[in-house]
């Protein structure tokens, strides 16, 4: 379950790194998943699943609790290792190879279940992060805001609707703005791929109609992958859906496909039609 | 237009964030040092505004104190690392010094023997042991100030941060990091001293370290760079490094999802704070006159992060002022009830921890009512060790 630093390549603490490489996206498949086995003390929290996600996709996971979507993220950026299985990032790069860090620095954005933004600093500091821009200890010490970044900042301050707060610490704001403030800094980071857990959890109807309209706009461009319980919100922006049961995926389709597929409504209604 | 102004505006509140805690503390430093200085020197000595020459070398072992003080802050204020055991980079600081000073005596020890040092004529040595070698040049003696704690703290930062070592695990391990070293110190084998440590010293470069002139200067010397080491701070927690370094504090996961290789940043600032400690412990030895194993208690390390929370932790000046502060009141205690100055520090501890969770620096900035990116607005109480501390999922994931 915890993943053991030693098992990763020795990497020396380095002042400065090299940029990463880009995925090679040639066949149109940008996350390759297969075989992938997870086990908690003997739960298979994972079991031999696979999943193809295509370049520039907008895919939603769905599933009861437990049916491993939250895991499925955790492998794909680095956070939990797997026991057996792989999974590519585009035709090249293993992404069991690397460690959190060097999953996000490809272009693996995520944002989590539970809001989390940097509480004492200020919302622009929060945005301000996670740029794409060199991440080592000694650029960061030298490193300033172009024009070009402050621009995008905006950009994304009006975008999540913060740029009035964006000298406030983050740590005072509510809920529902903390939770934007979280895509906002997905946003800037401007990932290949999002993997985003739960979005509209803890906002308005409003709020939820926005999200589902960025996430469809951001969809060709970028690849999403959202994992979220809410069916309407799933409706409204989903083309593709997977639904996961027990650590594997139980069917793949359009959300109408899905709802009528036989071994969907025995999961979740229990009886056979 | 609107956006040329709301960037005005950003840039204005970084200016104002930044510039004035530098400027006030700086020159505070600089008019005390050297009104201190100049009154020491250059007034007789029945004058009323005399200082006199303990009260100079009392001063600048305070702000020695201060100094490591500001290491701990770095580390634990900013970064969340909760660290019981900086004293032993402060110790070796002071070793290093000590044992420069040592080969000055020359032989003019009890013993007289110009090649070695009292100690290990007593314990019938016939040559000095290699570790000795070169430390009579003080260029040699100064990098090995730097170099042989900044080298522990590395190589101790890197297996533990690597290792995902966090909050009260890590305290415990550089508490016994200091333990581990004050036993090996104690032992006569080691060639330091042992028990007894190393004192009688006599002059550094050539002046004698009783003279006058010699312990202001000192003082001096201590004033200018625990100037340096808080600008040099303030410059890199206002820089973007600095910003990592509190998103680390606050949720190191996320900073990792980042792209952020978490670890490294710890590593290099628990070496940059393990020098600054370092420095003010060979600042501290030649003002002091002896250096011992006592230095490396964990007790010691304990009373820096009283000095640290009493001041205010994540603003670099409270921990300088709390250190001074809280060493003077040991000064005045100790001299009046020795036996009970512990329980008045536990008590200090407790005290600050439940009324005053930011510190001294937390009653000023009330009043002023600014912020800055080392306080944490959200959870006064639950921040430091415990917000470092996490989740043991969250440290063990």
């Amino acid at each position: 379950m915890s993943m053991s630093p030693f098992s990763m390549p020795v990497s020396w603490p380095k002042l400065s790194r090299s940029s990463p490489p880009k995925p090679d996206v040639s066949h149109n498949v940008i996350l390759y998943i297969e075989d992938l086995s997870v086990s908690f003390d003997g739960f298979k929290a994972l079991n031999n699943l696979s999943l193809y996600i295509n370049d520039g996709e907008l895919r939603c996971l769905i599933g009861a609790n437990g049916a491993g979507k939250t895991t499925l993220m955790d492998v794909i950026t680095g956070k939990t290792r797997c026991d057996s299985g792989q999974v590519w990032f585009g035709q090249t790069i293993d992404l069991l190879k690397h460690d959190e860090a060097a999953i996000a620095r490809l272009g693996i954005g995520r944002k989590f279940q539970k809001p989390t933004v940097f509480e004492a600093l200020t919302v622009f500091e929060n945005l301000e992060l996670s740029l794409r821009s060199a991440k080592g200890v000694w650029s960061t010490l030298f490193a300033r805001i172009d024009g070009e970044q402050r621009d995008l900042i905006d950009q994304v301050l009006q975008t999540i609707g913060l740029t009035h707060e964006r000298l406030r610490p983050a740590g005072v704001l509510s809920h529902g703005q903390k939770q934007w403030l979280e895509i906002g800094m997905l946003l800037v980071s401007q990932p290949r791929v999002m993997l985003i857990d739960e979005p509209v959890a803890g906002m308005t109807a409003q709020e939820t109609e926005h999200t589902a309209e960025l996430l469809t706009s951001l969809a060709g461009e970028r690849t999403v992958i959202v994992v979220e319980h809410d069916m309407e919100f799933v409706r409204s922006i989903a083309r593709t859906v997977t639904v996961l049961h027990q650590g594997s995926v139980l069917a793949e389709g359009t959300m109408d496909q899905i709802q009528s597929n036989p071994d969907v409504i025995q999961v979740y209604l229990g009886e056979t039609p | 237009m609107k956006r040329s102004l709301s960037s005005l505006l950003n840039t204005w509140a970084e200016v104002r964030r930044g510039g004035n805690t530098i400027t006030v503390f700086v020159a505070v430093l600089f008019i005390l040092t050297v009104l201190a200085s100049f009154s020491n020197l250059m007034l007789p000595v029945d004058s009323a505004f005399h200082v006199s020459t303990y009260t100079i070398t009392l001063l600048g072992k305070y702000l020695c104190y201060a100094m490591l003080a500001l290491a701990v802050d770095v580390i634990w204020g900013y970064c969340g690392i909760l660290s019981l055991g900086h004293g032993a980079f402060f110790a070796l600081g002071g070793y290093a010094m000590g044992m420069y000073l040592m080969r000055q005596i020359g032989d003019r020890g009890v013993y007289g023997n110009a090649g070695l040092p009292d100690f290990m004529v007593f314990l019938n040595w016939d040559s000095l042991p290699w570790f000795w070698l070169g430390m009579d040049q003080f260029w040699f003696a100064m990098l090995m100030v730097m170099v042989v704690p900044g080298l522990l703290a590395f190589v101790f930062g890197w297996l533990a941060f690597r290792s995902r070592v966090t909050g009260v695990y890590l305290s415990i391990m550089t508490q016994a990091l200091t333990y581990a070293l004050m036993l090996a110190f104690f032992r006569n084998e080691m060639g330091f001293g042992g028990n007894n440590g190393m004192t009688d010293f006599k002059e550094l470069l050539g002046f004698s370290l009783s003279a006058d002139t010699t312990r202001v200067s000192l003082f001096m010397i201590t004033a200018l760079l625990l100037g340096i080491a808080f600008v040099c701070s303030q410059l890199i927690m206002k820089s973007r490094l600095g910003r990592v370094i509190v998103a680390v504090r606050d949720s190191e996961a996320r900073a990792r999802f980042l792209g952020y290789r978490t670890e490294n940043y710890k590593v290099w600032l628990f070496v940059y704070s393990a020098l600054i400690a370092a420095i003010a412990g060979a600042l501290y030895v030649p003002q002091v006159g002896i250096i011992n194993p006592g230095e490396f208690s964990p007790i010691n390390s304990i009373e820096v992060v009283v000095w640290v929370a009493v001041g205010g932790r994540g603003t670099l000046y409270g921990a300088a002022v709390g250190a001074i502060l809280v060493s003077y009141a040991k000064t005045r205690f100790t001299a009046l009830v020795p036996e009970s100055w512990i329980f008045m520090l536990g008590a200090l501890f407790v005290i600050v921890t439940i009324f005053l969770p930011k510190g001294l620096a937390g009653l000023i900035r009330g009043k002023a009512g600014s912020e800055d990116p080392g306080s944490d607005p959200g959870a006064s109480d639950s921040r430091g060790s415990h917000r470092s501390g996490a989740t043991p999922a969250e440290s063990r994931s």
